[in-house]
């Protein structure tokens, strides 16, 4: 496969076709801040933390590093004036709900981020998707899936699933940013399968 | 039927067809669209029937139940062939009438006529009625004419005609030039020119393609999609093929929420039948090119009309719309290339082939071409839907077709795009409609919403209102959407109920941005616009709101009260008796006064005031002032002096 240039940040980097922006500048030891990214997972776009600018023909514009595919000659800024206002806004918008998450944490403080811009409601997901990815993708149980939709989009464990294969499993639990996974399961325990706790696993 | 197997057996069929109808025999068409049923439509065309029986004219009088004639307004529609007589709001009494005296008698119902408002005359012939007379009905002329249901009516005006053209006369290469050359864009969202996303698909790499409909319309309001999908589903079925054949597909896909049953019979209805004809299917018109066709049901979330989310529900799953750099006429459906076009952009095909390219850019402005339809809804005289040449003014579109503002209002402004489009005020009213007009006004096209909105309307309630309705549209994936527009949403509530501060504008000018740079899908992008648009043009409102806690169109509940001008209550007690809430006190011969307390705004009583003398005042941004005392509020009537 022939090498792709591109340039991050002034920096000329090396990268392979079908890899992404992020894929690249990670290998090239520069950061971009991810929060619903992971490896091992399908690229999935939601929290935007990850936008980047991109120059071409003399025009700006944001993408999100995650999913944007190198091109040859691409040149790239993870930080200007415009990405840090956003980026400083999207961590605002999730600090209301997660204001104590520690990633979030050393984000807001380098990009100057008012964690009580907004009224607190802490619900504490971020709605990252990684337990409900994981779960789907790696382990292939969907023991977790989203449900509703908007603003009242919430993770919900499925107790039928969840009931037999979480117990035993429970990978997802250190995915998660905040500590909305483990209370989620606790209630979804509670509720719906309370006798399972004291079940052997057979 | 028989299946047609070469173009000649197409034409020989339509002659056949043509010579067997007697173009002098009086034929009844009635309006059965879905806002016509709604208006009692069926009634009226079965009461025709039996009439047409009973008077023993079966045979000789034709009955068509066609599709929806734009002026729902004024359903169920009659029109009388062959002289083209146009009755509106028609009910069973009406039938027999009508029948007796305009079929049998050939006189006109005077009282069943359209009175134009402005003149206050009759008329008689639908190519003479304002509404009728200033649109350019390319698209949804047929609508009126043709049944739905029997496909010898859409091969009487020349149906198919453009797809044998394409199958036989043009190569594939061709097609896509001529629908390029047309400058045809998308209909239903951005605008995007058609001819280079169909060529991006003909090009791209792979066997298995597809091409699909989008009628998902989800905008409130907005019912042309549904309209001519239920009147004219063949039309939409011959520009899909035409565009498979262009792009080498073999399959495709009507993806139609659930929410419109008629259309989904009429179109599901229509493929059979052109399948039974050869039109659709193996070997069409026995030119070896095979093409099927399916309908998908949608259930009828907003957001899966956009491109992603509708493919990502074809495939059977949650209608979400994916992240994607890699556009869909490349990697689609199933990734495979897919062309997604709107049901009135597909309807415009067949069109741009029979007349060709030139024929379809004479029509329009510089950059955009052909005629659009719009739905012509809110505070205007005929509502209904409208198709007219791109390039006409707003105004015209407004007083010519719409017949202006009822109740005597000044317009303020007209909604354009949908709930993601934007306000444009009065002083734009001369604007051409267009895609890059109207996007550079700061508002867009959209599928052709138009909403029209007259003083009494708070610009800040506008834009809170359509930010309520993306708001509970959102899928909720990505953070700026979810969130920001959340945010947006509380900020603009505020506002209107008076709880707006200093730094309010800025906090969701910022916002906006953050919507509209970095939400993954259109929604998100455009979700700002109600915002950014009302402010550009009624910044002096929000101003108002926020600064001296007024709503200068006296909407907002919170920031207005009502109030009785003592020196013009004639104790005549009808408010005080028609108050739901037993907020007015008053008596015989006492002047009235609103209780504050116990108001609920609901403006009944300005409302039954009686205008001679309008006594109830609607105030915002001033105190209410004082109750005048006890002694003063005896009215004393007829000259009589109480000293
Ligand atoms: C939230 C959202 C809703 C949409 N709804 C519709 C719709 O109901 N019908 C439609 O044709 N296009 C809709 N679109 C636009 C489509 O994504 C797409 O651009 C269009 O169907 C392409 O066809 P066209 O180029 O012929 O307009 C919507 C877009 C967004 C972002
Ligand atoms: S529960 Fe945690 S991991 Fe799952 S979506 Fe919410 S924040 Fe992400
Ligand atoms: S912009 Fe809104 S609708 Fe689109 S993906 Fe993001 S949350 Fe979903
Ligand atoms: S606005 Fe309604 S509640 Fe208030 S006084 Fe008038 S009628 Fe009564
Ligand atoms: S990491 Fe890219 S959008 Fe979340
Ligand atoms: S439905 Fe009858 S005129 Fe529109």
């Amino acid at each position: 496969m022939s090498d792709i240039v591109l340039q991050i940040d002034g920096v000329e980097v090396a990268a392979k076709e079908g890899m992404t922006v992020l894929e690249a500048a990670q290998k090239a030891g520069i950061y971009i801040p991810t929060l619903c990214h992971h490896e091992k997972l399908e690229p999935y776009g939601a929290c935007r933390l990850c936008l980047v600018e991109l120059e071409s023909r003399g025009r700006s514009r944001l993408v999100v590093s995650c999913l944007y595919p190198v091109e040859k000659g691409l040149v790239v800024k993870t930080r200007s004036e415009k990405v840090d206002r956003v980026r400083k806004m999207i961590l605002e918008l999730l600090l209301s709900h997660a204001p104590d998450a520690f990633e979030l944490q050393d984000l807001a403080k380098e990009y100057g981020a008012d964690k009580y811009r907004f009224e607190k409601e802490p619900s504490f997901c971020v709605h990252c998707g990684l337990c409900v990815r994981y779960c789907a993708e790696v382990k292939k149980k969907e023991a977790i899936g989203f449900v509703n939709r908007g603003t009242k989009r919430e993770i919900s464990f499925i107790p039928e699933i969840a009931s037999k294969e979480c117990w035993n499993c429970k990978e997802c639990f250190p995915l998660c940013p905040t500590e909305a996974l483990q209370a989620a399961f606790v209630l979804a325990k509670a509720l719906s399968f309370p006798s399972t706790e004291h079940a052997p696993a057979e | 039927m028989e299946r047609i197997n070469s173009a000649n057996e197409l034409e020989a069929l339509r002659k056949s067809i043509l010579s067997s109808r007697d173009t002098n025999k009086p034929c009844i068409t009635i309006c059965s669209g879905s806002a016509c049923h709604a208006s009692g439509s069926k009634e009226v065309a079965s009461r025709i029937e039996e009439e047409i029986a009973n008077q023993g004219l079966s045979g000789t009088v034709d009955v068509r139940k066609t599709g929806c004639h734009g002026f729902c307004e004024k359903g169920p529609i009659i029109v009388i062939h062959p002289e083209k007589i146009c009755y509106f709001q028609i009910k069973p009494e009406d039938v027999s009438e009508i029948v007796t005296e305009t079929i049998i008698g050939k006189k006109i119902i005077e009282r069943l006529l359209y009175t134009d408002p402005a003149t206050n005359e009759k008329i008689v012939y639908e190519s003479e009625i304002p509404f009728y007379k200033n649109q350019e009905r390319l698209v949804f002329g047929s609508n009126g004419s043709i049944d739905p249901k029997n496909l010898d009516d859409y091969l009487a005006i020349g149906g198919y005609s453009a797809l044998a053209k394409a199958l036989f006369q043009m190569t594939p290469g061709q097609v896509v030039e001529e629908v390029k050359k047309s400058n045809l864009r998308g209909r239903g969202g951005g605008g995007f020119p058609a001819g280079s996303k169909w060529e991006g698909s003909r090009n791209a790499p792979g066997d298995i393609k597809y091409v699909i409909v989008n009628a998902d319309e989800g905008d409130p309001g907005a019912y042309m999609d549904r309209s001519l999908l239920e009147g004219n589903p063949h039309s939409v079925l011959e520009g899909l093929t035409i565009g498979a054949y262009a792009v080498g597909s073999h399959e495709g896909y009507i993806y139609v929420r659930q929410e419109y049953p008629l259309a989904v019979e009429n179109v599901t209805t229509a493929i059979k039948q052109a399948q039974e004809y050869g039109l659709l299917g193996k070997n069409i018109l026995g030119s070896g090119f095979d093409f099927t066709v399916k309908v998908h049901m949608g259930a009828g979330a907003f957001v899966c009309g956009e491109s992603t989310a509708l493919m990502t529900a074809l495939e059977g799953r949650a209608g979400e719309p994916r992240p994607k750099y890699i556009r869909s006429n490349v990697k689609g459906l199933w990734n495979r290339p897919s062309v997604l076009n709107n049901v009135e952009t597909w309807s415009n095909v067949p069109l741009i082939i029979n007349n060709g390219a030139d024929w379809f850019t004479k029509l329009g402005t510089e950059s955009s071409k052909g005629t659009k339809i719009f739905s012509v809804v809110g505070k205007i005289n005929n509502t209904g839907l409208v198709e007219v040449p791109m390039g006409m003014t707003l105004r015209d579109i407004i007083y010519k077709i719409g017949g202006g503002i009822p109740g005597g209002k000044k317009f303020k402004a007209v909604q354009t795009g949908g709930p993601s489009g934007g306000c444009l005020p009065e002083e734009l009213l001369d604007l051409q409609v267009g895609f890059d007009e109207l996007t550079k006004a700061g508002s867009m096209m959209g599928s052709g919403g138009m909403i029209v909105l007259d003083e009494d309307t708070c610009m800040v309630d506008v834009a809170r209102y359509f930010l309520e309705f993306l708001t509970d549209e959102s899928c909720g994936k990505c953070v700026p959407c979810r969130e920001g527009i959340r945010q947006m949403l509380q900020t603009l509530t505020k506002i209107t109920q008076g709880k707006g501060k200093e730094g309010d504008i800025e906090l969701l000018e910022e916002l906006a941005e953050t919507a509209r740079e970095a939400a993954l899908c259109a929604l998100g992008k455009s979700a700002p616009n109600p915002f950014l648009s009302t402010l550009k043009y009624f910044r002096n409102e929000y101003e108002a709101h926020i600064k001296e806690k007024r709503c200068p169109a006296l909407s907002c509940k919170e920031l207005i009260a009502f109030y009785i001008d003592p020196k013009k209550c004639q104790a005549c007690t009808t408010c005080a008796r028609k108050c739901p809430s037993n907020a007015i006190i008053g008596g015989k011969n006492l002047i009235h006064m609103v209780d504050q307390e116990k108001c609920t705004k609901c403006g009944t009583c300005f409302e039954v005031c009686p205008p001679r003398f309008s006594a109830v005042k609607k105030i915002s941004g001033e105190p209410v002032p004082d109750p005048i005392p006890e002694e003063a509020r005896i009215i004393v009537r007829g000259g009589k002096k109480n000293e």
